[in-house]
Parts: C-alpha cells; structure tokens; sequence
C-alpha cells in the first residue's frame, strides 16, 4: 500500500516542479510582449513613410518597373513561411504551417511550382522530416527579429524574383505569417509581397492629397531605392507581427499548461490523501483483528 | 502643423522613431550633391546618402544625425527623413563599407 501513497508523492513533485518551469515561460513571454508590440509599433512611422513615398512616386509618374508589373505568366512562386523557432507556444507554428499547406496547395492547382523561403527553426524541421526541399531559411531570432534579417530575406526574394525562370527565379513572392490582432487572437494570414500592388487609397482628405513631387535625381532612380526597402519594410514589420503573435500563443499555452498542471496537482493530491487514509484504516482493522483474534483465544 | 516659416521635421530610422521638432533648416546630402532645405521649399522626394544631415531647429542647438542611406521627402514644410539606421549626434556606420 506504501507504494500507492509513493508513486503519487513522485507525481506531485514532478508536476510541481514542471508547472514552475511553465510559470516562468509564461512570466517571460508575457513580459516580452509587451516590447514586440511596442516594437510593431515603433517600425510603424517608417512604413508609412515609405508607403506614402512608394505610392507618390509610382502614381505620379508611369513608371514600368520591374517589380510592379506582372509577369505574363506565372509558372513558379515563392512563399516565405513564418513559424517560431521554439516549440511551446501551442498551435502557433502549426497553424502558420497548415496556412502555407493551403497555399501551397492553391498555387499547385494554378499549375505553378512552388519555391519555398523558411523563417524559423519549426517551418525547417517541418520541411526537413517531410524531405521537401527549400530554397533557403533562416533562424534564431523569430522572437526578436532584427532588421538585419529582414534585409537579408527582402534581398534573397528580390534576387530570385528578378531572376529568370530558366534560371529558378520566381513570378510572384507570397508571404506566410502571423498577424497579431490582440492578445488573444492571432490569425495566420497570407500576403502578396511581389509584384507590389501599391494601394492606391482614396484620397478624403485635403491633407492626404500627395503633393506633385520633384524627384531627385530620376523618379526611375527613385523608385529603384525605395522599392527594395519598401519590401524590406514590408517583410520587417510581418516579423515583428509574427513575433509578438508568436509570444502572446506562448503566454496562452504556457498559462494553460500551468492551469492544467495545478489540476493535476489538485487530482493526485486529492488521490494521495484517499490512499493515506486507506492504509490508516487498513492497519488499524489489522490490528483489531489481530487483537480480537488474541482475546479470542 | 509648423507656424508659417517654420520646417516640421521628422526623423525615422526602419525600427524606430529617432527625432521631430520645428526647425529652420535642414542640410542633407543625396546623390546629385547637398541641399538645403528652408521653410517654403517645393515638394521634393530625394535619395540620400549616407552621411550626417543637419537640422537647426527654432529652439536650441543643432541637431546631426547620422545616416546610412535612405531618402527624404518635402511638402508643405514638412520635411521626413526615412533612413535605415539613424542616430543622433554621431555617424553610423554603413555596413556595407
């Protein structure tokens, strides 16, 4: 019977001390949340900047540029999928995951290859036990991107997008990630980063209306510098989205993994006292029927 | 916005928000040379640099900032700085060189 009372003290420790390391994740990230999104927020001026700028230049003048016009026909994609590096944030890489299967599977239907960027230590492993090929990844700092990294991607997808097909470029660039709407809701999402499709918005105010521009020097030069950072800005500000959405599921699935800990902990203890008080009873009927058997005899 | 005669600069840096305030002049360099920007200038959207860009401001010292690279653009006195990597007060240093 001591055995019983034995395994479930052994279970209670080993819970306890698994819940403590689910606390402390779930005390990091929710403490890190907090500088993604104000990191979200602080690429914001910049991004708007460029888009304003992006969208003057291109609406001004008729510009053919290579990375605003379409290709005839779009025999190959990229797709840059965005997972975390670390597990333990619940279904967040495999959500990001099962959305790029999906694309992935709506892009087969149109009849065009797939070429595939990865971000993330989990979108790598997924790839590598399935024996899919990639075209290139990177990782190591999902949960705090740098804008370096950004840089790098935008320049490997720009090289392969001007790239000819013959040579394995690509027609169009999508990107996988996940959008960080609240704490409590992340949506996985899709994104067409190439070819641009700048966003002429509406103009309501006399404030918005972009004024007639001088260019210096070209507004084909112009247009040549701004549209890489454009993209660099583009691809920067899903990872900084991701990174915090990638942070706030882990705050989620470690708070759960704590409160189910703590109710495993309830259950055996729960458990453990029941069988206590079964050896208690079970010895002391013992030793009245030793005493009885004595007296009787 | 800025009172008349008076530049309304803004400075931002790819991942954040680096300095604004009224100025009087903003000297920068782009690729065709330096410019100068005063209160009134034609809206202007050029590629500069890298290099320091100095602002005056109405009030108090002149202000330099370092930058890698970027553009800038003008209209109705307001003046953005968009550069990659930007600090106050000090060269950055490009990585490329």
């Amino acid at each position: 019977m001591g055995a019983q009372i034995r395994v479930y003290r052994q279970k209670i420790a080993s819970t306890t001390s698994t819940r403590k390391i689910f606390k402390a994740m779930e005390l990091i990230a929710t403490s890190r949340i907090g500088k993604a999104r104000s990191r979200v927020a602080s690429a914001l001026p910049y991004a708007n900047a460029i888009t304003r700028a992006v969208s003057a230049v291109s609406s001004q003048s008729e510009i053919d540029h290579p990375l605003t016009t379409e290709h005839g026909q779009v025999r190959r994609a990229a797709v840059l999928v965005m997972t975390s590096d670390r597990g333990l944030a619940g279904s967040y890489s495999a959500s990001a995951l099962k959305q790029a299967e999906g694309l992935f599977e709506t892009l087969r239907a149109e009849g065009k290859e797939i070429q595939a960027f990865l971000l993330g230590r989990k979108a790598q492993v997924y790839f590598d036990f399935r024996g899919r090929d990639y075209e290139k990844v990177w990782t190591g700092s999902t949960d705090a991107p740098e804008f370096g990294t950004a840089r790098e991607v935008g320049e490997a997808l720009l090289a392969s997008f001007l790239k000819d097909y013959e040579d394995g470029g690509v027609d169009e660039i999508h990107i996988v990630y996940t959008k960080f709407r609240s704490m409590v809701v992340q949506e996985p999402s899709v994104m067409r980063l190439l070819p641009l499709e700048v966003v002429e918005e509406e103009v309501t105010q006399e404030g918005d209306l972009l004024p007639l521009y001088e260019y210096e020097p070209e507004p084909e030069q112009v247009l040549d510098a701004l549209l890489p950072r454009y993209i660099e800005s583009r691809i920067f500000a899903a990872m900084l989205q991701a990174a915090a959405s990638e942070l706030a599921a882990r705050q989620r699935a470690m708070k759960s993994a704590g409160d189910n800990a703590t109710e495993l902990i309830k259950k055996y203890t729960r458990l453990r006292n029941t069988a206590r008080q079964a050896e208690i009873t079970q010895e002391l009927s013992e030793i009245v029927a030793g005493a009885d058997a004595l007296s009787a005899s | 916005m800025a009172a008349q005669g008076e530049l309304e600069v803004e400075v931002v840096a790819a991942d954040h928000f680096v300095w604004s305030g009224a100025a009087r002049k903003v000297n920068a360099r782009t690729t065709n040379g330096q410019i100068g920007i005063l209160p009134g200038h034609s809206p202007i959207l050029a590629i500069l640099e890298a290099g320091e860009i100095s602002v005056e401001p109405v009030s108090g010292e002149r202000v330099v900032v370092g930058v890698d690279g970027g553009f800038f653009s003008v209209d109705s006195n307001r003046v953005v700085i968009v550069a990659d990597n930007a600090r106050v007060g000090g060269s950055v240093t490009p990585d490329s060189e």
